[in-house]
């Protein structure tokens, strides 16, 4: 166990060494000048491009390029990011946070309303509930989020107005924040504001974040309640559980306790797989409703070309993919006795 | 004597319409309306000239084409009808601008231009005729799709094989590549490389084939392993066929079954995740006839004017039934081609 975790996290580098060697290589097809706009932070750089490209090596072969970018990097320091006006470690600090609060309210609807809506459809198949949640599973796995998350702006922003807008917080809300500012402790709104005790802010960004995370949750969401259900129908038909049954246990106990706990392993995994997966949703969801994560950032940064921006945005998605990834893999071990790594 | 006849008259050789597949196939009526709807993608993809012809104002369509009438494009024996459903220039693929006002105008409104007066079936966003874009926009996805996805299982299959039946080394360095690109969350990696690379079609479909080839290479791996272990390869290889011959008539036409399912419904994601990027303003140029862009369009245009809500509701809603359609109809298809192939039951 102990040799698969080092084994798992020594692939970490190897793999951020491939991409920036595949970014910084890209790189290359775009003239000198074009790449020292990415340095340039005001005009008098602007009106000085030599002196940044003599600076900064960009007319160097590759592999010193790469290293002078490398020991930039190894410092502390991946350029600066002209989509939000700052360096990019401080705007990956800054923003990283409210992209882990949307992915931790969308783990509510994602595990909790897909796992029980599963567990009901796979209890009473080809029922009603069942048909039902096979409907509404196939119809909602079609719709891409891009377009769910317009369609549930007009609708319930646009038509009827029973959602507030994009953005994370009312607008006389923000202006209460600069009056009266919640301190900044985990770097998520909403649970800094619950720590502050300020009840008004916290009510209204958990109102900002119901549509983005129906949103972000919706695709996943159908996908888990088909694979509970399929691998519940399997379970069912185990001997085991007819043994259980046969012994006089209450339906219950069969259903719930011998039953769906067997069959939530490979929901495990998939659901570890649909954890990561949000990081990657949260560039579209958090770009429609505005919401300040690095998703947002990261899908402005390649639309204005911030060449540093996407570098770091593609650096962190790297990082932290890899290491949910391993995440997933050991609770997965925790779950399953049966599995061991070697 | 009776009992024999009967038998052969029963026996008839199975064709391709009489396969087990195609007749579990058949049976699934989900598979019939996505066969259908995806069918009619496909023929709105391929008369697509016919259906939004070269207008008169808004991009050079006409102009290169070298018509002066859009209604000559409908003459089947001219040959502006072949040049245009085979091979329209460039300009075509830019949606007709009517107009710069960037206010939605309703369906079916006449919007008077200096070459007269249009009437643009579902209405403009942002000047932009929706039917055109939304017409050439499954030209569009259909053409990205059939491109990247050949390419994919070319590719895949390529280095799935190579992976699968050599091992070794050559396994170990492919299979490392492949995680490398599936580290990636999502969008990120196809982000990154169409970001640099510029916008155009090309570059977007680069960026999908440079990462989409790893998912069909893993499959196609796992799968040739699975059977080149089978005994009748085994069998082969005693007889004395060489490693290019089994591989091509053994093995390959056995593990393909499992890349026909992915590749269907690759075929209709990957216009989706296309459209999604041109959503964020990466990828296809401003203007491209993409359905990503008009819904990008649609954005501005949530919110009616005060006391109509309902006011701008074309403006989102017909990007986004093409959409959800193209996607059910691909997936109904994809997930009954599944079922179909699958060996069990």
């Amino acid at each position: 166990m102990f040799a698969f975790i080092v084994r798992r996290l020594l692939f970490l580098p190897v793999v951020i060494f491939v991409l920036t060697v595949i970014i910084v290589g890209l790189l290359q097809l775009l003239s000198p000048e074009r790449r020292a706009a990415a340095y340039v932070t005001n005009e008098q750089q602007a009106r000085n491009l030599e002196a940044i490209i003599k600076d900064h090596g960009l007319d160097q072969p590759f592999h010193i390029q790469y290293w002078m970018w490398l020991k930039s990097a190894l410092r502390g320091d991946l350029g600066f990011s002209k989509a939000s006006n700052k360096p990019v470690v401080a705007t990956i600090k800054e923003r990283f946070p409210s992209t882990v609060e949307l992915a931790v309210y969308s783990l509510i609807p994602l595990l909790g309303f897909g796992i029980w809506f599963g567990t009901i459809a796979g209890l009473n198949r080809n029922k009603f509930v069942d048909q039902f949640a096979r409907i509404y599973a196939t119809i909602t796995n079609n719709i891409p989020t891009f377009v769910l998350g317009v369609i549930l702006l007009v609708i319930f922003y646009g038509f009827f107005n029973l959602a507030p807008g994009p953005g994370q917080l009312s607008p006389e809300n923000q202006v209460n924040l600069i009056i009266k500012p919640v301190p900044r402790i985990t770097g998520m709104l909403s649970f800094d504001a619950l720590l502050a005790g300020n009840w008004v802010i916290f009510w209204d960004v958990l109102r900002h974040l119901i549509l983005p995370v129906i949103t972000l949750t919706t695709v996943s969401t159908s996908t888990l309640i088909m694979v509970t259900r399929g691998s519940l129908i399997d379970t069912l038909s185990q001997d085991y559980v007819r043994t259980a049954r046969a012994k006089g246990l209450p339906e219950r106990v069969v259903n719930l306790k011998h039953a769906r706990r067997n069959a939530l392993l490979p929901v495990a995994t998939l659901g570890g797989f649909q954890v990561i997966g949000l990081l990657g949703g949260a560039i579209i969801t958090e770009t429609i409703f505005a919401w300040p994560g690095v998703g947002s950032w990261g899908s402005d940064a390649a639309a204005r070309f911030d060449v540093a921006g996407i570098l770091g945005f593609a650096l962190l998605a790297a990082v932290v993919t890899v290491l949910m990834n391993l995440a997933v893999d050991l609770l997965y071990a925790v779950i399953d006795p049966r599995i061991r790594f070697d | 004597m009776t009992m024999t006849a009967s038998k052969q008259g029963s026996e008839k050789r199975e064709t391709f319409w009489t396969s087990r597949p195609v007749r579990r196939f058949r049976r699934n009526k989900l598979a019939i309306v996505g066969l259908s709807l995806v069918t009619l993608f496909v023929l709105v993809a391929v008369f697509a000239p016919l259906l939004a012809p070269a207008p008169k104002v808004g991009n050079n369509c006409q102009r290169d084409l070298g018509i002066t009438d859009p209604r000559q494009v409908y003459n089947i024996a001219s040959p502006m009808f072949w040049k245009a459903v085979f091979a329209p220039p460039p300009s075509c693929y830019q949606i007709a601008r009517i107009n710069y006002r960037a206010e939605p105008s309703p369906p079916g409104k006449p919007i008077q231009t200096e070459f007269g007066e249009v009437r643009p079936l579902v209405g403009t966003s942002n000047g932009y005729d929706v039917w055109y874009g939304l017409v050439w926009g499954s030209r569009t996805a259909l053409k990205l799709a059939v491109i990247v996805v050949s390419f994919n299982v070319l590719i895949g299959i390529i280095f799935g094989s190579l992976s699968g039946y050599f091992g070794g080394w050559v396994d170990n360095l492919i299979q490392r590549l492949i995680d490398i690109i599936f580290a990636f969350p999502g969008l990120v990696l196809i982000i990154v490389i169409t970001t640099l690379l510029g916008p155009s079609l090309t570059n977007v479909m680069i960026a999908f084939v440079a990462t989409g080839w790893a998912g069909y290479a893993r499959v196609l791996r796992g799968e040739v392993l699975k059977v080149k272990a089978l005994e009748f390869v085994d069998g082969a290889r005693a007889l004395g066929a060489a490693d290019t011959r089994i591989m091509f008539r053994h093995i390959l036409p056995n593990a393909l079954t499992a890349v026909t399912a992915i590749a269907v419904l690759d075929l209709g994601s990957l216009p989706l995740s296309a459209a999604a990027l041109s959503f964020l303003g990466i990828g296809l140029p401003i203007g491209f006839a993409d359905w990503g862009q008009l819904i990008n369009a649609a954005k501005a245009w949530i919110q009616g004017p005060y006391g109509q809500p309902f006011a701008y509701w074309y403006v989102s809603f017909f990007p986004a039934m093409t959409i959800i359609l193209f996607g059910l109809g691909w997936n109904l298809l994809g997930g009954a081609v599944r079922d179909a192939l699958d060996p069990r039951d």
